[in-house]
């Protein structure tokens, strides 16, 4: 599983012995050659871009090089409500996929350890999904959701919901979407740290009388923490930039837009690259100031 | 020699001037390479800071028989296995050019978006030919990004409806010849809309406005249609400069803006809007013509209507254009040439449903059959046109601040 090695370097690691540096720095160079082409150059071609000036032609889309830093006002100030409701879904969508998600994975790797196959059989479950492509998935999502769909019927004749009002396009039905999307990402990390926890441990808390809540909080949950902080990772930081779920195409409405998609219309519709770069540096900066906080509260800081 | 060239437009500028100057391999590195240079830092210049006029590739369509169409999804006639279209490859048995036909354009602004760079440049964008819509092939013109067609090449150019003539980026159409005209109005669910309403047909843009139906209309995300619908029911004439006005369209957008905000339009979306029309999630929705004939074929049924509001349609059209840097004009024109023939358009049309912009394609189209020479909707009479209006061409000031506005109502506040 790709993720162990994501949440379990809890041990203080050995440093390497010097002489190996010059070996260590040649086999570091083809990441670092990556790196430097395909992360550092559209990094710094974006941040120009973001920096851009329109040009004197006032044709739509035509910008020229310049240092407009106002650009990044200017975005702010348009579209905070989208920034905001971008973290805002990406925080509620995080904690109900580990609502959900805690449960599985307890389940998948501590009470059914003793059944290879049930175990086995769950894991591929949750990883099921990702075998069918996701744009697809949220079709069908939409269209289970859709107007006519029974579900909508039998709310709105249960009165749950008016009889001109429809679930797709609302926000609960993009968080709803955004969970469900990443589902697997939460319950991965999760259960490779469950599957390692020690019964034994629990078997002592028992013996020091200690009630199945207390166990629980004093014992399962703090060495499950790592999991829990790689999860959380791994969902909230794409959540925050997902453009399809809320697009009008899928799931959202012209209420439930994202910073992706107001990064999305602004780079295709309006031709206007400098917003477009400018909210996309805002949003990288944003989550890695949230991570960087979100980890050091947490105190695994061995992940930065 | 006769390797199919890349995909990449940069790539294959390489490789074209690799292939023209037969030089010996080491001047033929060393022009690549200060080709692959001058283009890389070209890539990197702002675009728009290139003053100079584009000028036309050198046309090579004498010695090399092949042309590269990009065009729209189901806007050709396919066969009944859908592997070949009938009317290209008589052309190409017919002309003795190699067509590679592609479908590449999906929407306007994002096609736009991918090809603007070499545009720009003048270089050539993988294709010799293109139909954008034409507000793009407005932009394209203005900015000097395509070539001027030779008329002697294009003799039936005289079978051109008169009423494609005389706007105002392209009066004489010397650098862009329609494909298919588009009309937008209202499609409908005959049934739902009955049973939500209890009214036979929608007739005005107001009949969108009931609240019997509310959440269930929809609306193109093509501004230029809904809008221009919407100015066309308060009564502006969206073909006049003075009518026109940005307070004009900033009044119809405050109108559209609250309609979207108390949910009586639940659906802003381009070419998937079919999607909900067809599952049902709207009753009626901003529409193009030949996509209500099409999918009463696909569901085989006669569900879906399509009206023109009282107030008028909007008429739009996809054009051809041969960008600065192809190298095959003389084969596109003749390419026009062939789809300007009556017959060849006459079943063309049969098969997309759209608006035929070639006079006498409606009398070849009684031959083939005779009921499809009479939907109003490909063969539209002078009458029915009389009802259609173009959105008036609009200048680069003007098109930013209009669809930055529709935009940013389509992200919500």
């Amino acid at each position: 599983m790709a993720f162990a090695a994501f949440g379990q370097n809890a041990g203080p690691s050995t440093v390497a012995p010097t002489k190996s540096g010059r070996v260590a720095w040649i086999l570091l160079l083809p990441g670092l050659m990556y790196l430097g082409l395909f992360f550092l150059t559209p990094l710094f071609s974006l941040i120009i871009t973001s920096l851009q000036v329109p040009d004197a032609s006032g044709e739509i889309g035509r910008y020229q090089y310049g240092f407009a830093i106002e650009n990044y006002w200017l975005v702010i100030e348009s579209y905070w409500p989208h920034i905001i409701r971008s973290f805002a879904y990406a925080l509620a969508a995080t904690v109900l996929a580990l609502l959900i998600s805690y449960p599985l994975a307890y389940f998948i790797g501590v009470k059914a350890r003793r059944r290879p196959l049930l175990q086995g059989l769950m894991l591929t479950l949750v990883i099921a999904p990702f075998f069918i492509s996701f744009l697809l998935r949220t079709i069908a999502w939409k269209q289970i959701f859709s107007n006519e769909s029974w579900i909508v019927n039998s709310l709105q004749s249960s009165g749950l919901l008016a009889s001109d009002q429809y679930l797709v396009g609302t926000p609960f039905m993009v968080i709803f979407g955004l969970t469900y999307a990443f589902i697997p990402f939460m319950t991965l990390p999760i259960y490779s740290t469950l599957e390692r926890l020690d019964i034994r441990y629990l078997e002592a808390g028992a013996d020091l009388y200690a009630g199945p809540a207390t166990t629980f909080r004093k014992i399962t949950l703090p060495l499950s923490m790592p999991g829990i902080i790689s999860g959380t990772l791994l969902t909230f930081i794409p959540i925050a930039g997902d453009y399809v779920n809320a697009s009008r195409d899928f799931l959202g409405s012209t209420e439930t837009a994202m910073i992706g998609n107001v990064v999305e219309t602004n780079y295709l519709q309006i031709n206007d690259y400098p917003a477009a770069s400018a909210l996309s540096v805002l949003l990288m900066l944003a989550i890695l100031l949230l991570v960087t906080f979100y980890v050091k509260r947490s105190g695994t800081d061995d992940l930065l | 020699m006769n390797k199919p060239l890349p995909e990449d437009p940069m790539m294959r500028d390489l490789v074209k001037m690799a292939r023209r100057h037969q030089m010996t391999r080491r001047t033929a590195l060393a022009g690549a390479g200060a080709a692959a240079t001058t283009l890389a830092l070209a890539a990197c210049s702002p675009a728009g800071s290139t003053s100079t006029a584009l000028t036309p590739a050198v046309d090579v369509s004498d010695s090399e028989k092949t042309l590269v169409w990009h065009n729209w999804p189901a806007y050709m006639d396919e066969s009944e296995d859908g592997k070949t279209y009938p009317t290209l490859a008589r052309f190409e048995e017919q002309s003795g050019i190699k067509v590679e036909y592609k479908i590449e354009i999906d929407d306007n602004n994002s096609y736009y978006g991918k090809v603007k760079d070499q545009l720009a440049l003048g270089q050539d964008i993988g294709a010799d030919i293109a139909c954008p819509t034409e507000w793009l092939v407005a932009r394209l013109v203005n900015l000097g990004y395509v070539q001027t067609f030779d008329a002697a090449n294009i003799p039936n150019k005289a079978n051109l409806a008169p009423a494609y003539l005389g706007n105002s980026f392209d009066p004489n159409r010397e650098k862009s010849l329609p494909w298919q005209g588009i009309l937008s109005g209202i499609g409908y669910n005959k049934k739902a809309y009955k049973a939500a309403t209890g009214k036979d047909a929608p007739t005005t843009m107001s009949d969108l406005w009931a609240p019997e139906l509310k959440g269930r209309v929809g609306v193109l995300s093509e501004m230029r249609d809904t809008i221009g619908l919407i100015l066309l029911e308060q009564g502006i004439d969206i073909t006049s400069d003075s009518s026109l006005t940005l307070d004009a369209f900033m009044n119809a957008l405050d109108f559209f803006e609250g309609k979207v905000t108390d949910g009586q339009i639940a659906k802003i979306k381009g070419n998937s809007y079919l999607e909900d029309l067809k599952n049902g999630d709207t009753i009626a929705a901003v529409a193009w013509s030949g996509d209500i004939t099409v999918i009463n074929a696909e569901t085989d049924s006669d569900n879906f209507g399509f009206v023109f509001p009282e107030s008028g349609a909007t008429i739009s059209a996809d054009s051809f254009v041969v960008p600065m840097g192809a190298t095959h004009k003389k084969n596109a024109e003749a390419l026009i040439n062939y789809y300007y023939d009556p017959v060849n358009a006459a079943e063309l049309a049969a098969w997309v449903n759209y608006v035929t912009p070639v006079v006498g394609a409606k009398e070849e189209a009684v031959k083939l059959d005779p009921a499809l020479a009479e939907n109003q909707l490909i063969f539209p009479s002078a009458e029915t046109l009389a009802k259609t209006h173009a959105f008036r061409a609009l200048s680069g000031s003007e098109e930013q601040k209009f669809t930055a506005a529709f935009q940013k109502i389509l992200l919500g506040a």
